[in-house]
C-alpha cells in the first residue's frame, strides 16, 4: 500500500498543473466566489420621469439610486429605460398618484424593490414589466442557454483539438498542404454547426417547456449567440494549445467556466457583488451573453440597446481568436514554413536556417 | 531542364537544436528519386528529428533542407498518422482530398492502394478494429495517395509482425519504383541492407553514410565469431554465440573469419567512435 501511494504521490508532485488545482485552486475560488455570492442588490438604479419628477426623486428611500430625472419624459421613456437595461426602476410622476415600474428581468432588484415598496403603504403599488411573474426560469434559461454553448462551444472544440495532438495525427495533419488556418477552420466548423443546432433546440425548449418569452429580435439574438460562441470556440482552441492532454484541456475548461458561471451575473446579480470581483465579471464573455440573451428574450431590447454586449463579445472573440490562431499556427507549422501550400514552385524549395538562429 | 528522376533531396550541414540539446549535428544526407535510403540508429539517435526536419516539422538551427513542395511529399510520422474513428475508405479519401485529387482520380487510386496494401476487404472497418500492420500499410497508402516525390516514413515497421514489415518493404520498393525518392527510418539494420544507401546517425551525428556496400567496405580489420566471448578485443552477442571486431586483422583463438553485415559495421563504427586508440 505505502509503495502505491508513494508512486501516487510522486506522480502527483510531477504534475504541477494537477497539484496547483488542488491545492491554491480552492482557496483563490473561495475568496473570489465568496466576494460574489450574494443576491442582495442594495442600490437599485432608478430613472425619474414626469412634471413631477424632482419632487418624486427626492422622496424616494435609499436603496433606490437614482440615476436620471427627466421632467419632461413620459411613461413611454420610462419603459424604454427598462428594456434597454438603463435602470431597474422608473418613477412616472403625473397628475395622480406616481407609478413605479420595475423591471422584471433584473430579478433579485426586482424582488428587493417590490419587497421594500410593498411594506411601505405610502408608496404606490410597483407594477412589473417583461416578467411579471418574476419566474426565476425566465432569467435563468437565457443566461443558461450560454452556459451550455460553453460546453459545446469551450469543452467539446479544446478536446476535439486535443485529441488530434495527442493520437499524433496533428503531426500528420502539419506535413499536410493545408494551411493553419484551412485545419483550424475545417476544424472547428463542425462544432460551430453542432452548437447552432443545439442553440435552435434549447431556445425551442426554453420558450416551449419553461414558457420563457422570446419579446425581441431573433436576429439580434443570433447575432449575439454567434459572436459568443466566436469567443467560447476561441478560447477552446486556446485551452487545447496549452494542453499535451484531453484531461488537461478538461481541467482548463473549468478553470474557464467556473467563473463564468459564478461571476457573469448568471446567478449572482453583477450589482450586488464587490467591487474587487465584479470586474473579473466584466471580462467575461457570459456576461454579455447574459445581456444580450435576457435583453433580447425577456424585455425585447432592440439592436441599438444592446450595442455595448455586443461590441464586448466582439472585441473579446477577435482578442481570444486571434490569440488561439496565433498559437495553433505556431503549433501547426513549427519550421516556420516560408512557401503558401498553394504557390510553391515546381522546383521544390530548400529551407535555409535563420541566420541569427545559425550563428555561433 | 533536370527531369524528376534526376532530383536529390535531403539535408546539408544540417543541425538542429532542442533547447540546449543538440539532436542533430552537421549532418549531411541525400536521396535520389527512384530509391530508398535508409536512416539507422538507436534510440536518441535523431532518426526523428532528422525526418521532421525533412518534413518541415522542426526548424534547423544550421544548414539546409532540401525538400519537394508539400502537395508532392509524403509522410508517415512514428505516431499512428491515422486517424482511428474513420474507416480506412475514410482515412484514403480524407488523405487524396488533402492532396487535391478529383473524385475521379481518388476512386480510380483508393481502389489501386486497397489492392496493392491488401486492405481492400477492410475498407469499411474502423482502423481501430485495424492490427498494427494493417494501420502502418494503411498509413502508407494515404502517403502515396498523391504519388509523391519524397516519402519520408519514420519507423514505419517498428512493432509489426515480420510480415507485415515485408509487406510494407514491398510497398516502399514499389513507391521508389513509382519515381518517389523514400527516406525510411529504423532500427532494424537488417532492413537497411534493402536500402539503396544507408545513414547510420549515432547522438545525432552520422557515424556512416554510403550504399551498404560502401559502407561493409570501409570496415576496417576483421569481425570475427565463435561460441566463447573472446578475449582482449571488443565483442557482441550474436544470437547463441558471439563476435568480435580484430582492428589488426588478426583471428583470436577458438574464433573465425566472418562476412560482416551491417550491424556488425554499426557495432564497429560506434566502437571505434568510443574508443578512437582502438582504431
Amino acid at each position: 500500500m505505502w509503495a502505491m501511494a508513494m508512486k501516487e504521490f510522486r506522480q502527483m508532485r510531477r504534475d504541477r498543473r494537477t497539484l496547483a488545482m488542488m491545492i491554491l485552486l480552492p482557496v483563490l475560488l473561495l475568496v473570489v466566489f465568496g466576494y460574489a455570492a450574494s443576491f442582495d442588490v442594495d442600490r437599485v438604479k432608478t430613472v425619474v420621469v414626469g412634471p413631477q419628477a424632482e419632487q418624486a426623486a427626492a422622496a424616494l428611500p435609499d436603496r433606490l439610486d437614482v440615476i436620471r430625472t427627466a421632467p419632461g419624459e413620459g411613461r413611454r421613456d420610462a419603459v424604454e429605460a427598462l428594456r434597454d437595461a438603463e435602470a431597474a426602476v422608473a418613477i412616472v410622476t403625473g397628475d395622480g398618484q406616481p407609478q413605479v415600474l420595475v423591471d422584471g428581468a433584473d430579478l433579485f432588484s426586482a424582488r428587493s424593490v417590490v419587497t421594500e415598496l410593498r411594506g411601505r403603504p405610502e408608496l404606490p403599488a410597483p407594477q412589473v414589466l417583461f416578467n411579471p411573474g418574476l419566474e426565476t426560469s425566465a432569467i435563468m434559461v437565457p443566461g443558461l442557454m450560454g452556459v451550455v454553448l460553453v460546453f459545446v462551444g469551450t469543452i467539446a472544440t479544446a478536446l476535439g483539438v486535443v485529441r488530434e495532438r495527442q493520437s499524433g495525427t496533428l503531426e500528420q495533419l502539419a506535413v499536410m498542404p493545408f494551411r493553419a488556418r484551412d485545419v483550424l477552420v475545417g476544424k472547428l466548423l463542425p462544432y460551430l454547426g453542432v452548437a447552432v443546432v443545439d442553440l435552435a433546440v434549447i431556445v425551442a425548449v426554453g420558450v416551449l417547456l419553461f414558457n420563457v418569452p422570446f419579446a425581441g429580435s431573433p436576429l439580434v439574438f443570433a447575432l449575439g449567440a454567434l459572436l459568443f460562441l466566436f469567443v467560447t470556440v476561441g478560447i477552446g482552441v486556446l485551452i487545447s494549445t496549452v494542453s499535451e492532454t484531453q484531461g488537461q484541456a478538461i481541467q482548463l475548461a473549468i478553470m474557464t467556466m467556473l467563473p463564468q458561471i459564478l461571476l457573469s451575473g448568471l446567478i449572482f446579480p453583477l450589482q450586488a457583488m464587490a467591487a474587487g470581483v465584479r470586474w473579473i465579471g466584466y471580462l467575461l464573455p457570459l456576461t454579455y451573453f447574459v445581456q444580450v440573451a435576457r435583453g433580447v428574450m425577456v424585455r425585447g431590447a432592440p439592436f441599438e440597446a444592446l450595442v455595448f454586449p455586443l461590441a464586448m463579445l466582439a472585441v473579446l472573440g477577435a482578442v481570444v481568436f486571434g490569440l488561439s490562431v496565433a498559437r495553433f499556427r505556431r503549433d501547426l507549422a513549427p519550421a516556420g514554413r516560408r512557401h503558401d501550400p498553394g504557390q510553391a514552385g515546381d522546383a521544390g524549395q530548400d529551407e535555409t536556417a535563420p541566420a541569427r538562429a545559425g550563428a555561433r | 531542364m533536370t527531369g524528376p528522376e534526376n532530383r536529390l533531396w535531403g539535408c546539408r550541414g544540417l543541425r538542429v537544436r532542442y533547447g540546449g540539446t543538440v539532436a542533430l549535428d552537421d549532418v549531411t544526407f541525400e536521396v535520389a528519386a527512384g530509391s530508398v535510403a535508409a536512416v539507422v540508429g538507436g534510440d536518441g539517435a535523431g532518426k526523428t528529428t532528422l525526418v521532421r526536419a525533412l518534413a518541415g516539422t522542426v526548424r534547423p538551427a544550421a544548414g539546409t533542407v532540401r525538400r519537394p513542395d508539400r502537395r508532392r511529399l509524403g509522410y508517415v510520422s512514428a505516431g499512428p498518422g491515422v486517424w482511428a474513428d474513420l474507416t480506412v475508405d475514410e482515412n484514403l479519401s480524407f488523405a487524396g482530398r488533402a492532396y487535391g485529387l478529383s473524385a475521379d482520380q481518388l476512386e480510380v487510386r483508393v481502389g489501386a492502394l486497397l489492392e496493392r496494401t491488401g486492405l481492400a476487404a477492410a475498407r469499411d472497418r474502423l482502423v481501430a478494429r485495424l492490427s498494427g500492420g494493417m494501420r502502418q500499410k494503411l498509413a502508407l497508402a494515404m502517403a502515396v495517395a498523391h504519388e509523391p516525390e519524397l516519402l519520408l516514413l519514420d519507423e514505419p515497421t517498428t512493432g509489426v509482425d515480420p510480415v507485415s514489415r515485408a509487406e510494407l518493404w514491398r510497398l516502399l520498393a514499389s513507391a521508389a519504383a513509382d519515381g518517389a525518392a523514400v527516406v525510411v527510418a529504423t532500427t532494424y539494420l537488417d532492413e537497411a541492407e534493402r536500402a539503396a544507401s544507408v545513414l547510420v546517425l549515432d547522438r545525432g551525428r552520422a557515424l556512416l553514410a554510403g550504399t551498404p556496400d560502401e559502407v561493409l567496405a570501409a570496415t576496417p580489420g576483421l569481425v570475427v565469431e565463435g561460441p566463447a566471448r573472446p578475449d582482449g578485443v571488443p565483442s557482441w552477442r550474436r544470437g547463441a554465440r558471439w563476435r568480435a571486431w580484430s582492428a589488426d586483422g588478426s583471428t583470436p583463438p577458438g574464433t573465425s573469419p566472418v562476412s560482416l553485415d551491417l550491424e556488425d559495421a554499426a557495432i564497429v563504427a560506434q566502437l571505434r567512435q568510443d574508443q578512437p586508440r582502438a582504431a
